[in-house]
C-alpha cells in the first residue's frame, strides 16, 4: 500500500513538474532542485524568499523540509540543493 | 475520506489559474514586500474566484488585493486561499464527504453528513474575521522565511452552522477531555509529510462562538475555502479553522505533531491572550491563538494621487472579539491623529468599517495611517514586535499619497 501511494505520488509529482511554470536559473544542480522541491510544492517559493535568505537560512529551510515535512532527500542531494540556492537565490551571508 | 479518493482528488490540486493582465503592479502589491516576492507575485483568477494575488500556485496561496477591504464583509469569490499541502480533494470527491465525531474522551462515535449538520442542530450565525496567522509576514523587518503575505490573507464573512459544543454533546465529551483534535480532507503529496491536524483547548472548543460552518455569506463554502464544512474559531487565527473538516476527536492528551508543536508558535507572553492553551505551551513558546487589534486602510491605495479638495480614507478594523472602540487616522505618518467615523457594528469578531474625510488639503505629499483601539484598551503597536515566524504584525500601515 505504502509503495503504491509513493508511486502514485511520484507519478503525480512528475506530471506537476512538467506543468511547473517557474524556470530556475540555469546552473549545475538546477534540475536536482526542481525535481526534489516540486514534488510537494511549486518553485514559486524559491524566488519569493530569495532576496533575504542567507546561505545559512537556506540550509535551515532545507533541514526544515527534511525533518519537519518529511522530504525524502538524502544528505548528498540536500548538499547540492543548498549549494545551488546559496549560489543563485541567496542574500549575502551576515558578517 | 478514503485514500483512493484523495489521490484521485490530487489531480485537482494543480489548480487551473488564469493570469490577469495587470497594468501596474504598484496598484495591487505592497511596495514593502521583499524584492523576490514582488517579482514572483501575479494577479490570477482561480475557478470561481475573482482575481487574487498569487504568491504560490501549488499548494495554492493567494491573497486578496487591498481594495477588497473597502466593504466590511468579504465576498466569497474574493476570499483568500491558503493551503499547506497540495493534496486538495476535487469537489466530486467532497460530495461523498462525511464528518466523524468521537475520540478516546468521547462516550460514542457519530458520523454526520452535511444534511445532519444543517438540520440536526440549532443553527448559529456569526460574522467573523478569518485571518491567516502569517498575514503581513512579508512586511516583517527583518524578513523571515515563509509565504510572504502582504495585507490580504484575511477576510470577514457571515458563517452559519451548528455550534461545535452542541455537536460534541451528541458524542458525549467526558470530564477528562482536554483537547479537541481536528482533521480535514486535504493532505500531503507524500506519505512521509505530517498531515495537517490541529487541536483546540476544551475552553475554546466549547465557546458560544465556535461553529462548524456549512454556509459562508449565505452560500456554499467555495471549494478552496473549505467546502462542504469548516470549523470557524472566531477571535483566533485561521490555522485552527480546519477546512473540509472530516474528523473531530475529543482527547485526553495534547496533540503532539509538527503543526502544533513546531509550527504556529509565538514567543511566550509576547502578545495578549484571552484564551490560554496551556496543554500546548512550553517554557519559551506558546501556540499562536488570539488575533491582535489591527486595522487596514483600503482606500486610498499607496502611491496614488488624490484631490487636494479632500478625499475619504476608509478601511476596516478588527480584534479578537472585544470589539473596536475607536479608529484614528493620521495624514502625517503617525505624528498627529484624528478620530474616524465607525461603520455598522456587525458583532465583536467582525470587521468594523471606518471612514475619515480629510477636508481641503494643501497640495503635496501625505502619509496616511490608521490606528485601532479595542474595548479592552489595546491599541496597535508603534514598533513591530518581531518574532521568528513574522506573526501578529499590527504596526500601522503607511500609505503615501500626493494631493494635487
Amino acid at each position: 500500500m505504502f509503495r503504491y501511494l509513493l508511486l502514485a505520488a511520484m507519478l503525480f509529482a512528475a506530471s506537476a513538474v512538467a506543468q511547473e511554470n517557474v524556470a530556475l536559473k540555469p546552473a549545475p544542480d538546477a534540475d536536482t532542485v526542481a525535481t526534489s522541491c516540486s514534488i510537494c510544492h511549486t518553485l514559486n517559493y524559491i524566488r519569493m524568499n530569495s532576496s533575504f535568505l542567507t546561505p545559512d537560512a537556506w540550509k535551515a529551510e532545507v533541514t526544515k523540509m527534511r525533518e519537519g515535512y518529511g522530504a525524502p532527500i538524502d544528505d548528498q542531494t540536500a548538499a547540492a540543493i543548498i549549494k545551488y540556492l546559496s549560489a543563485n537565490y541567496a542574500a549575502p551571508p551576515k558578517s | 475520506m478514503k485514500r483512493r479518493d484523495m489521490l484521485v482528488g490530487l489531480s485537482g490540486s494543480v489548480v487551473a489559474a488564469r493570469a490577469v493582465h495587470a497594468a501596474d503592479q504598484s496598484v495591487w502589491l505592497s511596495p514593502q514586500l521583499p524584492e523576490g516576492t514582488r517579482e514572483e507575485a501575479t494577479l490570477e483568477t482561480l475557478p470561481g474566484k475573482r482575481p487574487l494575488i498569487r504568491l504560490a500556485e501549488r499548494p495554492p496561496n493567494y491573497e486578496a488585493p487591498i481594495e477588497t477591504f473597502r466593504t466590511p464583509l468579504t465576498p466569497n469569490d474574493q476570499f483568500f486561499v491558503r493551503y499547506h499541502l497540495a493534496g486538495i480533494p476535487a469537489t466530486d470527491a467532497l460530495n461523498t464527504w462525511s464528518l466523524t465525531i468521537g475520540g478516546e474522551a468521547a462516550e460514542r462515535q457519530l458520523t454526520l453528513r452535511l444534511d445532519d449538520l444543517q438540520n440536526g442542530f440549532e443553527q448559529v450565525e456569526v460574522a467573523a474575521v478569518c485571518q491567516c496567522s502569517g498575514n503581513r509576514r512579508g512586511l516583517s523587518s527583518p524578513h523571515v522565511a515563509g509565504v510572504e503575505w502582504g495585507y490580504g490573507a484575511m477576510g470577514c464573512a457571515t458563517w452559519r452552522g451548528p455550534r461545535l459544543r452542541d455537536v460534541l454533546a451528541k458524542a458525549g465529551a467526558k470530564a477528562e477531555a482536554i483537547e479537541v483534535w481536528l482533521d480535514g480532507a486535504d493532505g500531503p503529496v507524500l506519505p512521509t509529510t505530517p498531515d495537517f491536524h490541529k487541536s483546540l483547548p476544551m475552553q475554546k472548543a466549547m465557546a458560544d462562538e465556535v461553529i462548524i460552518a456549512t454556509t459562508m455569506n449565505g452560500g456554499k463554502l467555495p471549494r478552496l475555502n473549505g467546502y462542504p464544512a469548516r470549523v470557524v474559531v472566531p477571535g483566533w487565527t485561521a490555522t485552527y479553522w480546519m477546512k473540509h473538516v472530516t474528523s473531530i476527536q475529543v482527547s485526553r492528551k495534547p496533540l503532539d505533531n509538527f503543526w502544533m508543536q513546531k509550527a504556529y508558535r509565538v514567543p511566550a507572553a509576547m502578545f495578549p491572550v484571552d484564551h490560554p492553551f496551556p496543554t500546548q505551551d512550553n517554557a519559551t513558546t506558546w501556540p499562536i491563538t488570539d488575533i491582535v487589534v489591527n486595522s487596514l486602510v483600503a482606500d486610498p491605495i499607496d502611491g496614488t494621487r488624490q484631490p487636494a479638495d479632500g478625499f475619504s480614507v476608509q478601511g476596516v478594523a478588527w480584534d479578537r472579539g472585544h470589539g473596536i472602540r475607536q479608529v484614528q487616522v493620521s495624514l502625517d505618518g503617525g505624528e498627529t491623529w484624528k478620530p474616524a467615523d465607525l461603520g455598522k457594528d456587525q458583532g465583536p469578531f467582525a470587521f468594523r468599517g471606518f471612514t475619515f474625510h480629510t477636508g481641503k488639503l494643501a497640495p503635496g505629499k501625505y502619509v496616511i495611517s490608521s490606528r485601532a483601539t479595542n474595548t479592552a484598551g489595546e491599541t496597535q503597536v508603534e514598533k513591530l514586535k518581531f518574532n521568528p515566524a513574522g506573526y501578529h504584525n499590527n504596526v500601522p500601515q503607511q500609505v503615501a499619497v500626493t494631493a494635487v
